[in-house]
């Protein structure tokens, strides 16, 4: 749908308006709204229509669903909060924001866990009805005054009575109190509708798809939210509307998509490519398990997706169909990858492809699941018995999991290696627009099938000859006649794949497994520097945090400093340049959300390399840009 | 293919050129031989075939296949099995475990394995021994069993395979010898045949560490008094005089002597190994030496149901025909919400 089509409904209204009661419109760049309340008050629902009816209005998004790990806490309480943030802009939103411009709060427990995520001059909308003396005992307030027992004495406390109004709005729908009661997420989603100027039939068309099924649901849904939005032009709301205006994008078709989902269909895309059956054994695990119920969903592509008794059958029946001769995956998040470490192992050993996708969420243990964190490195790089080298690659924002997870297929399939693709709670559940990719023009993807690409006698043939430059050994799948063997975790013998416990042997597998990792970076891309190429400072980062960092440099260059910045998709093997780039800037400072993993990595590797500052922050919560440009900014007046 | 192209495979043609690494007088020779000679009998491809196990003296078997083999980690075999068999079907697929590899580390895949029936042949070789580690108890070590791990004896109780079978809704049993080439030979085949998961138990004598473990089941002058070698139709008839049969007493099975304490032949029960209540199935495979019964031997079950590899691939084919996809890319451009910038 072209923005244009989009004539606003309500522009009739307008302009019976009389000018001095009508509300200005402001145009702005960027703005940061924040969809907060009880865990079953439909909050996620309201962001995400709010992001997607943005994106097809045609501005840039960043989505950040923040969730507690209860399905439904005590109503009203702090444990219970679920909140949904988006970031909207005209261009160049490339994270879902520090703070929010505006709140809706649909209970004080609502206001008080975000209170600290408010711009100075935010906008709260909160509904009265649910601000009553006992709503504020469950939120532990003392006082009856909320906003200034929280010292929010900045912003602009805008109170709806969003629940009577809802009550009121679908009061002759014939549905019960109850069932009326859930449209209240929609009621204030037309209240930020309107604040924005947004079109509402956008947001018609998505509860239209959402609930097909449920057409009395989609008719009270729609009526909720008109009613919220006409309640805010009728009222006067706030004196100022804004108007984001739509981005200036790439020419092409667009869908806003999130990580998870971009992960699933990286694999399906690799697996069309390859011309191989897609397999994932998985077993369910917050944040990973909506790459399993896509992937359940696509057996109109043929996918093979097996919900498996346990992390340990998900890797090992992938490890199966990988021997048979899949593009084979397991999904999961930390507490599962330790559960995998072994069959990772036998991956390793017998050499076959495999990509596990790790979503990586706060730890140790069982943590914080629904938080996100980068804490997982050193388990993909490190987290096995014996000398077990895996390809680590990690993707870099929601859409950036489409290209990353092709790539893991490639390599695995390619170079007949486990890979091991490091993502994150945030960029998992994060959603962006995202050009939809021509697949023509993706790579060619070419497993190397024994019969097709080992040159040699088929009776010489043996399970552990290598390709002389990749150092891969050929996939003989069975049912192919002529190449039975057997392969197995046992040490291998270099040539036959025959038990072997020779010193000599052993030593030589252990350097050819790794050097056959090491060489995949000739096939891998050079590393990229953005911004001041002379700068004296480069920050350095790696996965999921790409959008907070590249804001955090440019507003740095804004204000006059010259930065630079290289973000890294590839961390085992490294790019082959890495060494050499690293050692152009005065300062290098690394920052990631753990306790410096990528920084001891780096150093370990590279010991000239000995400039390394480190940023780590580990709260389970996204980069804050305000943060990091003032840490920054203090590392680059160090002398 | 052409039936004069069809080439009858001998059991030689299922055996690598590797030397067998068991101890001498080991039962795994006869498990292995008996495996050779089964798929000769089926004539099934060698390069069609693959032989899947964990970790412990019977998981060393693949590596003296012809076959596609695949020697994985402690207790995974089931789970490996499963991801060959749903990526290829066509293949005839079999796992070799034994107790502790498949009923306690790998307890969970055993089990889930046999609940969703897919189409592999499990082989357990039970001895009631960990072997390789050198002599502990098992988790089918009989209670009060002494080991270097319960130097005073286990204070815990067995599991028996099959009951762990039907409890897991096990659609195949049966229980053989190490000792009875031809026997398990036969348990081995029908194992093949039936689609699904078919469990084998095959009592194994462990030379080292638990020697003559099963030899009360075993030696040839107990053996035909104390098992009861089940044929699908036929009486419930053991003994060396061929004179003995199981009854139903109340709720529970006895052995008598026909022609005695008034049973006769007409008293002694026919063994249905096809019907769907296993309730009389585990009575069978449960009878122990102890009760006074024999120990039960031959398929105890084998009932019909759909298989997990098949259930998979006809919802695929179902969907498939309903929602037909060229590509990702134009199922991308159909889905909900998207856009275009001009």
């Amino acid at each position: 749908m072209h923005p244009h089509a989009l004539q606003g409904r309500f522009i009739h209204n307008n302009q019976e308006e009389n000018m001095s009661t009508k509300t200005v419109v402001t145009d702005i760049k960027q703005v940061t709204v924040r969809f907060s309340g009880d865990s079953g008050d439909g909050m996620q629902l309201s962001g995400t229509l709010f992001s997607t009816l943005s994106a097809i209005f045609g501005n840039e998004i960043s989505t950040f669903p923040d969730f507690p790990a209860e399905i439904r806490a005590p109503q009203g309480s702090l444990q219970g909060v679920s909140g949904f943030q988006v970031r909207i802009g005209a261009k160049d939103v490339y994270n879902s924001g520090d703070k929010a411009d505006v709140l809706v709060a649909m209970n004080p427990a609502a206001l008080k866990v975000n209170a600290q995520h408010l711009k100075r001059g935010s906008i709260v909308i909160y509904d009265t009805d649910s601000f009553e003396e006992k709503d504020l005992e469950k939120a532990n307030f003392q006082t009856q005054e909320p906003f200034k027992e929280l010292g929010l004495e900045q912003v602009h406390p805008i109170g709806v009575a969003i629940t009577s109004l809802t009550k009121a709005s679908l009061e002759d729908s014939g549905m019960e109190n109850k069932d009326i009661l859930r449209s209240k997420n929609m009621f204030a989603l037309g209240l930020v509708c309107w604040l924005f100027n947004r079109p509402l039939e956008i947001a018609d068309q998505l509860l239209q798809q959402k609930f097909a099924k449920k057409q009395a649901v989609v008719k009270a849904n729609i009526k909720a939210l008109t009613d919220g939005y006409n309640y805010g032009h009728n009222t006067h709301l706030t004196t100022a509307t804004y108007r984001v205006e739509p981005a200036a994008a790439e020419k092409g078709f667009y869908t806003d998509i999130c990580g998870n989902m971009a992960t699933a269909y990286g694999l399906i895309a690799a697996a069309e490519k390859a011309e191989v059956q897609l397999f994932l054994g998985s077993y369910p695990i917050t944040p990973a398990t909506d790459i399993l119920h896509e992937l359940a969903k696509r057996k109109d592509f043929g996918v093979k997706a097996l919900q498996m008794e346990d992390e340990i059958a998900g890797i090992t029946s992938a490890v199966g169909a990988s021997f048979a001769g899949c593009l084979a995956a397991t999904s999961t998040s930390g507490p599962g990858l330790a559960l995998k470490s072994e069959a990772l192992g036998l991956a390793v050993m017998t050499e076959l492809p495999l990509v596990v996708i790790d979503v990586q969420r706060g730890g140790p243990s069982t943590g914080l699941p629904t938080k996100s964190e980068q804490t997982d490195l050193n388990q993909a790089l490190y987290g096995r018995n014996g000398e077990s080298p895996v390809v680590v690659i990690a993707a870099n924002s929601p859409t950036d999991c489409f290209n990353s997870a092709f790539e893991a297929s490639k390599i695995a399939l390619e170079h007949m290696t486990p890979v091991v693709l490091l993502t994150d709670g945030y960029i998992a559940n994060g959603s962006a627009a995202w050009k939809i990719p021509d697949l023509a023009q993706y790579p060619e993807i070419k497993p190397p099938y024994v019969q097709k690409y080992y040159e040699g006698d088929a009776k010489e043939w043996k399970p552990y000859l290598r390709d002389p430059e990749t150092l891969t050994r050929y996939w003989a799948v069975p049912g192919t006649p002529g190449y039975t063997h057997r392969v197995g975790g046992l040490e291998k013998d270099r040539l036959t794949g025959a038990i072997s416990t020779q010193p000599d042997n052993h030593q030589k597998m252990v350097n050819t497994r790794a050097e056959k990792i090491k060489r995949i970076a000739e096939y891998l891309p050079e590393q990229e520097v953005v911004g001041d190429r002379d700068a004296d400072t480069l920050i350095v980062g790696w996965g999921g945090t790409y959008g907070h960092l590249l804001e955090t440099m440019i507003q740095l260059r804004d204000s006059g400093k010259k930065v630079a910045l290289t973000h890294f998709r590839h961390i085992n093997p490294l790019p082959k340049n890495t060494h050499e780039l690293l050692k152009q800037y005065k300062k290098v400072i690394v920052a990631e959300q753990n306790t410096g993993q990528f920084a001891a990595y780096l150093s370990g590797r590279f010991k000239d390399v000995s400039h390394l500052y480190r940023f780590n922050k580990v709260e389970g919560q996204p980069f804050k840009v305000s943060e990091l440009v003032e840490a920054f900014t203090k590392i680059m007046k160090e002398k | 293919m052409n039936a004069t192209t069809i080439q009858e495979h001998l059991p030689k043609d299922y055996k690598s050129a590797i030397p067998v690494r068991w101890c001498p007088g080991c039962g795994d020779y006869a498990i292995l031989s008996s495996l050779h000679r089964a798929m000769a009998e089926l004539n099934i491809e060698p390069h069609e075939t693959a032989v899947i196990s964990g970790i412990g003296c019977s998981s060393r078997l693949p590596y003296y296949m012809s076959t596609y083999g695949f020697h994985s980690i402690h207790g995974r075999a089931a789970a490996i099995a499963t991801g060959v068999k749903v990526a290829n079907p066509n293949l005839s697929v079999w796992v070799t475990t034994g107790d502790g590899d498949s009923l306690a580390i790998g307890g969970n895949h055993f089990i889930h394995a046999i609940r969703r029936n897919i189409d592999i042949n499990i082989v357990l070789f039970n001895n009631k021994i960990y072997g390789l580690t050198k002599g502990q108890y098992s988790p089918t070590s009989d209670k009060g069993f002494i080991s270097k791990s319960s130097p005073y004896g286990t204070v815990e109780e067995p599991f028996r395979p099959a009951e762990l079978t039907f409890g897991a809704r096990g659609t195949f049993f049966a229980r053989s010898l190490d000792v009875d080439v031809k026997n398990l030979t036969d348990m081995l085949v029908e194992a093949a045949q039936h689609k699904g998961t078919a469990v084998v138990e095959v009592l194994q004598n462990c030379v080292i560490f638990n020697d003559g473990i099963h030899s009360k089941i075993s030696d040839r002058e107990w053996r035909a008094d104390n098992t009861l070698l089940l044929q699908h139709g036929e009486k419930m008839i053991f003994g060396k005089e061929e004179n003995r049969g199981i009854v139903l007493d109340g709720w529970s099975l006895k052995a008598v002597t026909i022609g005695e304490d008034g049973y006769t032949l007409d008293d002694v029960l026919v063994h249905d190994a096809s019907t769907r209540d296993n309730t009389l199935h585990m009575k069978l495979a449960l009878m122990e030496l102890a009760d006074g019964l024999p120990v039960a031997l031959g398929v105890i079950r084998r009932v019909e149901a759909p298989t997990y590899e098949r259930e998979v691939e006809r919802q695929i084919t179902e969907v498939k025909e309903r929602s037909p996809q060229d590509s990702l890319t134009q199922f991308l451009l159909n889905s909900p919400n998207v856009w275009e910038v001009k």
